[in-house]
């Protein structure tokens, strides 16, 4: 039998990770399952565990983030929403995870993408793996809509947000339902919106611009690809904590794709890059 | 140079007085900066053997023009550089590559100054001058940028006096980062150095504590990324002059639209060889959409008259003509 999830703050009791359908609930905090919908990881009420404060346990929170993913992009075309991102989990400045998906799909109708902590993006990914077993379960037709998942990951991570233990995440919601293209955002402190266009992170400087220039919301998914691609690249020349190696994922009427890891041409060869001390010496 | 302190080095005096404050619990003021966008670019159009030159209308008047033969470059030359700012700007007029070789660099700067949130002055100028054939672009805290740019202006003049000669881009550069490596980052000048000297045109980034680039294509200040991320998607090698205008104004507009401390409008200079042009304002957009009229203007007729009332001042005061005062004395 599977071990319980613990908290990993004593203090905090169940509230963080709770038990999972599948183990048992313990006496202490029994907790009934009112809402089909709504997952057991993490449902029970925020409840401090007065026996472990007097433990004299200390009270754990997230400080800063360990294996980080930068930015993700998202736009909106005709037909779908196509989100991209590179592969990198980082560690600090070292490259350590070259092929983590940062693009991953939650049910046929909605992709995800996050920057940040990316185990905190696995626990998110758990998280809404749970709430799809749950609608699979059912069996009803009714699959999560883009804009709940959207509206339920600003809940989690507002809420994380308000016991001072954030999930440290950019995320962005991207989906297609009811033949409309949807797009959102959140950040690690429940801040959301949905757009046309997003990107988190690096993007938002490095891209924003770009696809506030090019972006039409009856593109076809040729011009966005290439709108994307060159968004990519300009975040890959400019963003220190990137690698050249990225996937798109799409979304539309036909379901979700994620593409397979590529590369794009960057050019370093320009000819007055050369000798930039010609004329200016100690120039670099 | 003039200017140079008298013993060499770093004086510190101030220092442990400014620590003994700091200790007290005395807040240092801080500085107010300016978000900017700034930028540059060079453009090398290497000549071309051009027919187009014949349907291009600032080429239409005399010499005739066919092939570019060395005489007619020559002579062409010699009329751009008598003409060097007031020929209106080649943008317009051409559209097709031009029939000279053509060397030089465009900087570009956004119009906003800022005080912390306020927008302290919506059109200033952030290309200061160099030398006739130098310009450089200024980010960081104003004062610091504009005294510092003044500073290196004038010694260049005293060294052309000198001297006797043009002065080069690499001088400039030097006087600058010598100036801001001294004072270790908090003469924060943050700078697009930019100039055509005889050995060709020249582009550079200063950085507050005295590092310096020689790049292509740079972008400094709060809207550098956004601008950046423009000439990344469209830089080429040998851009021609217009090319690269537009370049830089998009780039200058892509963080005047997306960066809160850029602003306002466009200022474009372009140096060659030949001559400067400074485009201030090139793109205004800050136009607002309703001026008002003042001082009010009412058309006679439009307000009703509700009461009137004549005063006769001749009745009050007493008119006595006579000899003007003598002020003179």
């Amino acid at each position: 039998m599977q071990p319980r999830p613990q908290s990993h703050s004593a203090a905090l009791g169940p509230g963080c990770t709770g038990p999972s359908l599948a183990n048992p609930t313990p006496l202490a905090f029994d907790h009934q399952r009112q809402v089909a919908q709504a997952p057991s990881c993490g449902a029970e009420a925020f409840a401090v565990d007065p026996a472990a404060l007097a433990n004299g346990q200390p009270r754990k929170h997230t400080t800063y983030p360990y294996v980080t993913g930068t930015s993700v992009l998202g736009i909106t075309y005709k037909d779908g929403v196509l989100l991209a991102s590179d592969t990198l989990g980082a560690y600090g400045s070292t490259k350590r995870y070259k092929s983590f998906d940062r693009l991953r799909k939650v049910n046929e109708s909605c992709i995800v993408g996050a920057g940040g902590e990316l185990s905190d993006f696995q626990y998110i990914m758990r998280l809404l793996e749970e709430l799809s077993d749950d609608d699979f379960c059912m069996d009803d037709g009714h699959t999560l809509k883009p804009a709940e998942v959207h509206s339920y990951l600003c809940r989690v991570l507002y809420n994380r947000r308000n016991k001072m233990d954030p999930l440290w995440n950019s995320l962005v919601v991207g989906g297609f339902h009811a033949g409309k293209p949807f797009l959102g955002t959140v950040g690690m402190q429940g801040t959301n919106y949905t757009d046309a266009h997003v990107a988190t992170g690096f993007g938002n400087h490095l891209a924003r611009p770009l696809m506030r220039e090019h972006h039409r919301p009856d593109m076809s998914e040729e011009e966005a690809t290439a709108l994307l691609h060159q968004c990519l690249k300009v975040c890959y020349y400019r963003d220190k904590n990137s690698i050249n190696k990225f996937t798109i994922a799409k979304v539309s009427a036909e379901g979700v794709t994620i593409s397979e890891p590529f590369a794009l041409e960057t050019e370093w060869r320009y000819k007055l890059f050369e000798n930039p001390a010609a004329n200016a010496a100690g120039a670099w | 140079m003039a200017g140079a302190s008298q013993q060499g080095g770093f004086a510190f005096d101030l220092c442990k007085r400014n620590e003994f404050f700091e200790a007290k619990g005395v807040k240092h003021p801080g500085f107010t900066k300016t978000g900017t966008t700034i930028a540059g670019i060079i453009f090398k159009a290497s000549a071309r053997l051009g027919i187009a030159a014949e349907s291009h209308p600032a080429f239409a008047s005399p010499p005739s023009l066919r092939l570019c033969t060395p005489a007619f470059i020559i002579h062409w030359h010699a009329m751009q550089w008598n003409f060097a700012i007031q020929l209106p700007s080649l943008t317009h007029a051409c559209p097709s590559p031009c029939c000279y070789h053509q060397d030089g660099v465009v900087l570009g700067a956004d119009t906003r100054s800022t005080a912390g949130t306020t927008v302290a002055d919506k059109n200033c100028e952030k290309i200061h001058y160099i030398a006739p054939n130098i310009y450089c672009c200024g980010a960081g805290t104003a004062a610091d940028t504009e005294n510092v740019t003044g500073m290196v202006a004038s010694q260049l003049e005293l060294h052309r006096y000198a001297t006797g000669t043009q002065s080069r881009v690499v001088t400039a550069m030097t006087l600058l980062k010598g100036h801001l490596f001294k004072y270790q980052g908090h003469v924060s000048a943050a700078l697009v150095l930019g100039g055509v000297d005889f050995r060709g045109p020249h582009l550079f980034t200063v950085y507050p504590h005295g590092s310096t680039d020689s790049l292509p294509y740079c972008t400094m200040g709060s809207g550098s990324l956004n601008a950046m991320a423009v000439f990344e998607s469209g830089y080429k090698d040998d851009l021609t002059r217009e090319e690269a205008m537009d370049l830089v104004a998009r780039a200058i507009r892509s963080g005047i639209m997306n960066d809160l401390g850029s602003g306002s409008n466009v200022d474009l200079c372009i140096i060659t060889k030949d001559g400067v042009e400074y485009l201030r304002n090139h793109e205004y957009l800050q136009a607002k959409t309703y001026e008002r009229q003042f001082p009010q203007k009412f058309a006679s007729g439009s307000v009703p008259v509700v009461r009137e009332r004549i005063y006769d001042i001749k009745k009050v005061v007493t008119v006595v003509e006579g000899e003007p005062m003598d002020m003179e004395a």
